[in-house]
């Protein structure tokens, strides 16, 4: 794809010499969205006059010497569940239809104080509860490498409008795969990092054991860039963890020496249900690695294969507890015309919630309901444990893990929507990663039939930068 | 596993507080019952000496100073996406009849 816009460092720094506008670069991303939405369907609003405001305050800056950030000027676009001023925060849900953010989210801003400038909020499975955008309450956003096709989700529109270059990059959240899923599937990076890096304050609640939020960009270097701007800890969000003292963005030279490098072939990420075009593009990938250097091996977590069951008990729990805020009388939508509160109650969440919100909340009520609890729940909570116990020991032998996205990859519009379970199989090398807490980040590892394979890293907990360092060297090793 | 009969979802239902069409509590009783059938695995595993995991980076008891913060909202705009206001509060149907 025609690159339109520079590395993100170099823009900022462009703004910040005064070589570049803030305002041309917010007029040219709300071009290109303007030319490309109707056939994507990437963008549920834009947030023009916020972001002009903003763009003419960061150039009045610049004229006068001052220091704007490290990311003066450079538009970005908000997965629609992150609260942003400027426009709506539906979710991309009728129950959030018209709801306007009193606050920001803390990732937000974070982005804003470095210079950053919001222009658009971008499309997702209403909730994140999905890994297609086609549980959108609004639309489907169509993938920019065959508009017949899924973007993946749940941020399909942050993927769609990076690959679209609508901006350089956009902000996701990812509780089973939101991100990475599809970053692979546009063919663009998504990094979802260790449980707790960045705050969730100001991003609507899905499964709160499993949340984090994360950057979708064109390249490695922008994504860590973006992620050390945002990871922090922060006092609305009980779980953040410090950071990493050394910061996670990279150094200019980081070179492709491998050497040293002990990558472990996830056995259970590459078996017989990859598509066997995605399993020769990564074995091409795997080759290049280990000509670099790299100490390829295979690795085993034997009990890999229950971690969706694992998660569909879990995610769903969590979301029914999260959702139960949505009672349509505080915000969201409300059934007016009833005659007492309990039926204000079902009514409102009945016709304000779609489908699969639904389905994921009956599912959840089920699992916590007494007599089930033990069975379902805290059975799922143990399995969970016996989960991260695999990863230590497997991370005793190797340092990193690879392994694919997802094991269909790209499915048509439509193609999946009527069988849930076939849905959530789609995410079934996405989910263990959540479970356990570790970073994981989806980088572009060549075409299959024409459409982009991404290739899954992941490390463990808290080596996010060292992470982010092996995915920068694999991305010039494989484009 | 059994299917889910239409009692046991509308009960489900009841507890979630929705309200659903009759064509989704037929709907929701299959797909719900191939969900949970999927999941039983689960039931298959050995767990010996295991304990449920709640928080996986292991923080435990995250405690602050208990302080007002003045974080500069004014209570009308925090009050702009309720459905209904009254001086300043939120207006509800009758909760005791």
């Amino acid at each position: 794809m025609a690159g339109q816009w520079l590395p993100i460092a170099d823009i900022a720094a462009q703004v910040q010499a005064g070589t570049s506008r803030a305002s041309d670069l917010v007029e040219q991303s709300l071009e290109t969205i303007a030319d490309k939405q109707e056939e994507y369907k990437a963008i549920i609003a834009t947030t023009p006059d916020r972001a002009r405001e903003r763009a003419e305050a960061i150039d009045v800056r610049v004229a006068k010497g001052e220091k704007v950030g490290r990311l003066a000027g450079v538009p970005f676009i908000a997965k629609d569940n992150f609260l942003v001023f400027g426009a709506d925060t539906t979710a991309a849900s009728n129950m959030l239809k018209g709801f306007n953010a009193p606050y920001q989210a803390t990732a937000i801003e974070k982005l804003e104080a470095e210079g950053a400038i919001c222009v658009a909020k971008a499309n997702l499975d209403a909730f994140a509860h999905g890994s297609s955008t086609e549980n959108s309450d609004f639309f489907t956003t169509r993938n920019p490498h065959d508009t017949s096709r899924v973007p993946g989700g749940s941020s399909g529109g942050s993927a769609a409008a990076v690959a679209l270059e609508m901006a350089p990059f956009a902000t996701g959240s990812d509780t089973g795969s939101s991100i990475r899923l599809p970053a692979a599937f546009c063919g663009v990076v998504g990094f979802k990092p260790t449980y707790g890096a960045v705050s969730r304050s100001g991003v609507v609640a899905m499964a709160s054991s499993l949340d984090v939020v994360g950057p979708l960009a064109r390249t490695v270097e922008d994504a860590s860039l973006v992620f050390d701007v945002i990871a922090d800890k922060d006092i609305l969000d009980s779980t953040t963890l410090a950071r990493d003292p050394k910061g996670y963005a990279l150094p200019a030279e980081l070179g492709t020496d491998l050497t040293g490098t002990k990558i472990g072939i996830l056995k259970e990420y590459m078996d017989d249900h990859t598509a066997p075009a995605i399993k020769a593009t990564l074995g091409q990938a795997i080759e290049k690695l280990k000509k670099a250097g790299a100490e390829i091996s295979e690795i085993s977590i034997p009990s890999m294969p229950l971690s969706l069951a694992v998660y569909y008990v879990l995610c769903p729990a969590e979301v029914s507890s999260n959702l139960g805020r949505y009672d349509g009388q505080r915000y969201g939508y409300n059934a007016a015309e009833t005659e007492d509160l309990e039926t204000s109650y079902k009514n409102s969440r009945g016709r304000g919630f779609g489908k699969e919100a639904k389905r994921r909340i009956m599912i959840g009520t089920y699992v916590l309901s007494s007599g089930y609890y033990d069975a379902y729940y805290k059975r799922a909570q143990i399995v969970r444990t016996k989960l991260i116990r695999e990863f230590e020991a497997a991370f005793q032998k190797v340092d990193f893990m690879l392994g694919a996205v997802s094991p269909t990859g790209h499915f048509k519009i439509g193609e999946k929507t009527h069988d849930p379970l076939e849905m959530y199989l789609a995410d079934l090398y996405m989910t263990g990663a959540n479970l356990v807490g570790i970073p994981s980040i989806s980088v572009p590892a060549g075409m299959a039939d024409g459409l982009p394979v991404g290739l899954q890293l992941l490390a463990p907990q808290r080596k996010d930068r060292e992470l982010l360092s092996l995915a920068r060297q694999a991305e010039e090793l494989l484009i | 596993m059994s299917k889910l009969t239409r009692d046991d979802v509308l009960k489900l239902a009841q507890l979630a507080r929705l309200e659903l069409t009759d064509e989704e509590v037929e709907q929701y009783s299959s797909e719900l019952t191939e969900i949970l059938r999927y999941v039983e695995q689960l039931s298959a595993v050995d767990v010996e000496g295991l304990e449920p995991t709640n928080q996986v980076t292991g923080l435990t008891n995250v405690t602050r100073e208990d302080e007002v913060q003045d974080y500069g909202y004014e209570a009308t705009g925090l009050l702009k996406n309720v459905p209904a206001v009254k001086n300043n509060q939120i207006k509800t149907k009758r909760m005791i009849g």
